[in-house]
């Protein structure tokens, strides 16, 4: 049957009339009303789609609540409150509450001279010059989070960082849900980092539990000649949330790129990074930590294009399932034919906690180059038993033993972040994740 | 304290029986050596009694302070103050080495229905035990057993014993693997905890690890029993005759 002919589900029907009801006299209304098109020529993905085979959408989002309303000052400040997921660390913010954002929340004190911020708010109250596109590798007809991103984006982030400039501090982003009803927040952040200049950029999502709210993030990315630049994601939405997150970064030459992809809340998440090299010698490492239980589905995809020589990229994730949950890791490295030299290792192992938990594991190597090292490997497990076994032998209950051994498990991805107070601050959230107790060192 | 009486076990896929009716007392207070030929099932008595899933008891009863042992789950038999030293401990990456042993208190200390440690309490009691056994603060801020040599993971285990304060120790060849400087220091910290509440099970191969720990009662294990009994001159008459004669009498 062709998709035109097809009946909506009732998501897409609740899509439609969200859109029909956006104001009429919007400067950007033709590019939305394209972006919507592009959406609606193919739906929701679902399995039949390859790389949503592992994660249906047109079955996992049953409805699709329309704009989320503007929180009140109070409001706003409260569901900060909960956004304590970088606390420890002494950090610039930049706050968004359901989809907009909050200046008195926000804070860039001592990034001034290096960093220049404009909220996407006002470049879309201005016809959005800005939706130029600062990057091609997606294409909304075939990313429908893109796509859905572009019909509905109220707000994002406008960052510059300038060339050469070292940030004093980590610049976090925050991506706050407020209140107790179901709302749509959708932001487009685009990020460039100069030539040169190196940042720690953390983003955190947090909500209410039992809101069935959904978040739509895209962040464009140019990472400019020999940046380094570490893109930290926590994702800690409420647990009746949707989360969909996809991250385009281009790489230009000597960059050093490190993205870091932490998930333990909402109902069902799907996080994308599509990576591009643009220059030689540059390199990426990207890895990643997912703790699910309950009936939660969080599923991470990447698809890392090496279209240059002599890029390097990295992938090594860790995914914990317990109960009903389902895991989903889909990772794809294309070597183009010009990317000679290149390396390209891939790894994801999964933790299976119990026997209702589910963990789809696709790794997978596109090679056209014939002079390059790449490999890749997938491992699906259970705990160690001897492991187990030893730590109940002195006394440790055999689900606290349980939980610390998935913590050691994850702490391997977490550890290789390479930034001691980021690390501190992950594996902390991962113990109280777990409900483990303070390390004692 | 520990009374095993025609204990029977097998590996629990397995058909051979390793355990065959082995029976052995050991009162408060006393030091029982559990000496045997390789094969006769002296790591598997201490695998049973710490509760590892792998094995089968067929027959037999062991009594822990007047409980029922084998219908307690490890953990219980840990905080009910069972404690096995292992032959060869286990490395767990990413747990670390403080970390684990505080986890372990607390748990024990839970589960007696008693307070939990403070940290700075805890890390005082520790730093002390750990000096007595040449356990440098560096060992202590490595994952649990992670790059220790053997003789380290043999202090180690003391060290956990001792913080612990079993009532029942259970050490499955802690001999093994150790030079005579690290025999001795492993030794003293038994010794140490030597006391009229407290019993100890030494199971070993040789007779040199009894030279420092000197035992009130030494047994003959063969072929899943004990076959003979005695006093420590037993364990002399065993380091020059050797255990053919009583693989024979199995």
């Amino acid at each position: 049957m062709a998709e035109a002919e097809r009946k909506r589900t009732a998501a897409e029907e609740a899509l439609a009339r969200h859109f029909a009801a956006l104001s009429g006299d919007d400067p950007m209304r033709e590019q939305r009303a394209s972006a919507f098109d592009a959406f609606l020529q193919r739906g929701l993905p679902h399995r039949r789609i390859e790389e949503w085979k592992y994660t249906d959408l047109r079955a996992l989002m049953r409805d699709a609540p329309g704009p989320a309303a503007p929180a009140a000052p109070e409001a706003a400040k409260a569901a900060l409150a909960n956004a304590d997921v970088f606390a420890e660390i002494d950090r610039a913010r930049i706050v968004f509450v359901n989809g907009h954002f909050v200046p008195a929340l926000s804070d860039l004190s001592g990034l001034e001279k290096d960093v220049e911020f404009a909220s996407f708010g006002r470049f879309l109250a201005d016809g959005g010059a800005l939706l130029d596109r600062a990057c091609d590798q997606a294409d909304e007809s075939e990313a429908p989070v893109l796509a859905l991103n572009g019909a509905f984006v109220t707000d994002g982030a406008v960052i510059r960082i300038r060339d050469g400039a070292k940030l004093a501090r980590p610049l976090e982003i925050v991506t706050a849900f407020a209140g107790e009803e179901p709302g749509l927040q959708t932001l487009r952040h685009q990020v460039s980092v100069g030539e040169g200049a190196e940042a720690v950029i953390l983003q955190s999502y947090v909500g209410p539990d039992g809101v069935a709210y959904h978040t739509n993030a895209v962040a464009e990315l140019r990472i400019a000649k020999g940046a380094k630049v570490k893109w930290v994601k926590a994702q800690e939405e409420g647990d009746a949330a949707l989360h969909l997150g996809l991250v385009l970064p281009r790489v230009d030459a000597g960059a050093v790129f490190d993205p870091f992809f932490f998930a333990a809340g909402s109902a069902v998440a799907r996080s994308e990074i599509r990576l591009v090299f643009d220059g030689e010698g540059a390199s990426a490492g990207i890895r990643g930590a997912t703790i699910a239980r309950d009936r939660q589905h969080i599923d991470t995809t990447l698809i890392v294009d090496h279209a240059v020589p002599h890029c390097t990229s990295q992938e090594f994730f860790k995914s914990a399932i317990d109960d009903e949950a389902k895991g989903v890791f889909q990772g794809r490295i294309n070597v183009w034919p010009d990317a000679q030299k290149t390396e390209g290792k891939m790894m994801s192992q999964a933790l299976l906690l119990s026997e209702g938990a589910e963990f789809a594991n696709k790794p997978e190597l596109e090679i056209f180059a014939d002079d390059v090292v790449c490999g890749h490997g997938a491992t699906c497990g259970e705990i160690d038993e001897e492991m187990l076994f030893f730590m109940r032998a002195r006394g440790v209950p055999l689900e606290e033993a349980e939980r610390l051994l998935v913590h050691a498990f994850l702490a391997e991805a977490i550890e290789e972040i390479g930034d001691e107070d980021v690390i501190a601050a992950l594996e902390a959230r991962t113990r109280s994740w777990l409900s483990l107790g303070s390390e004692v060192r | 304290m520990l009374e095993i009486d025609n204990l029977h076990a097998k590996v629990a896929e397995d058909e051979a029986e390793i355990l065959r009716g082995l029976s052995l007392k050991v009162g408060a207070g006393e030091v029982h050596a559990i000496m045997g030929p390789n094969g006769s099932g002296k790591s598997t008595l201490s695998y049973i009694l710490a509760g590892k899933e792998d094995y089968e008891v067929t027959d037999g009863s062991v009594t822990y302070k007047g409980e029922d042992l084998l219908e307690m789950e490890p953990d219980e038999r840990a905080a009910a103050g069972l404690f096995l030293a292992f032959q060869y401990p286990i490395e767990i990456p990413g747990v670390g080495t403080m970390t684990f042993l505080k986890t372990a208190m607390n748990a024990q200390r839970k589960a007696r229905g008693e307070p939990e440690l403070s940290t700075p309490d805890f890390m005082r009691t520790v730093r002390e035990v750990a000096a007595s056994l040449n356990i440098t603060p560096e060992m202590l801020k490595r994952p649990l057993n992670v790059g220790f040599s053997g003789g380290e993971k043999k202090r180690n285990e003391i060290l956990q014993m001792a913080l612990l304060e079993p009532s029942l120790c259970v050490m499955d060849e802690t001999d093994s693997g150790l030079d005579i400087d690290a025999l001795r220091v492993v030794a003293d910290g038994v010794n140490r905890m030597r006391s009229p509440e407290r019993s100890i099970v030494v199971i070993t191969h040789y007779q040199r690890l009894l030279e420092y720990i000197v035992p009130d009662f030494v047994h003959v294990m063969s072929r899943g029993r004990i076959v003979k009994s005695g006093g420590r001159e037993l364990a002399l008459e065993l380091e020059e005759k050797g255990y053919a004669d009583y693989v024979e009498a199995a």
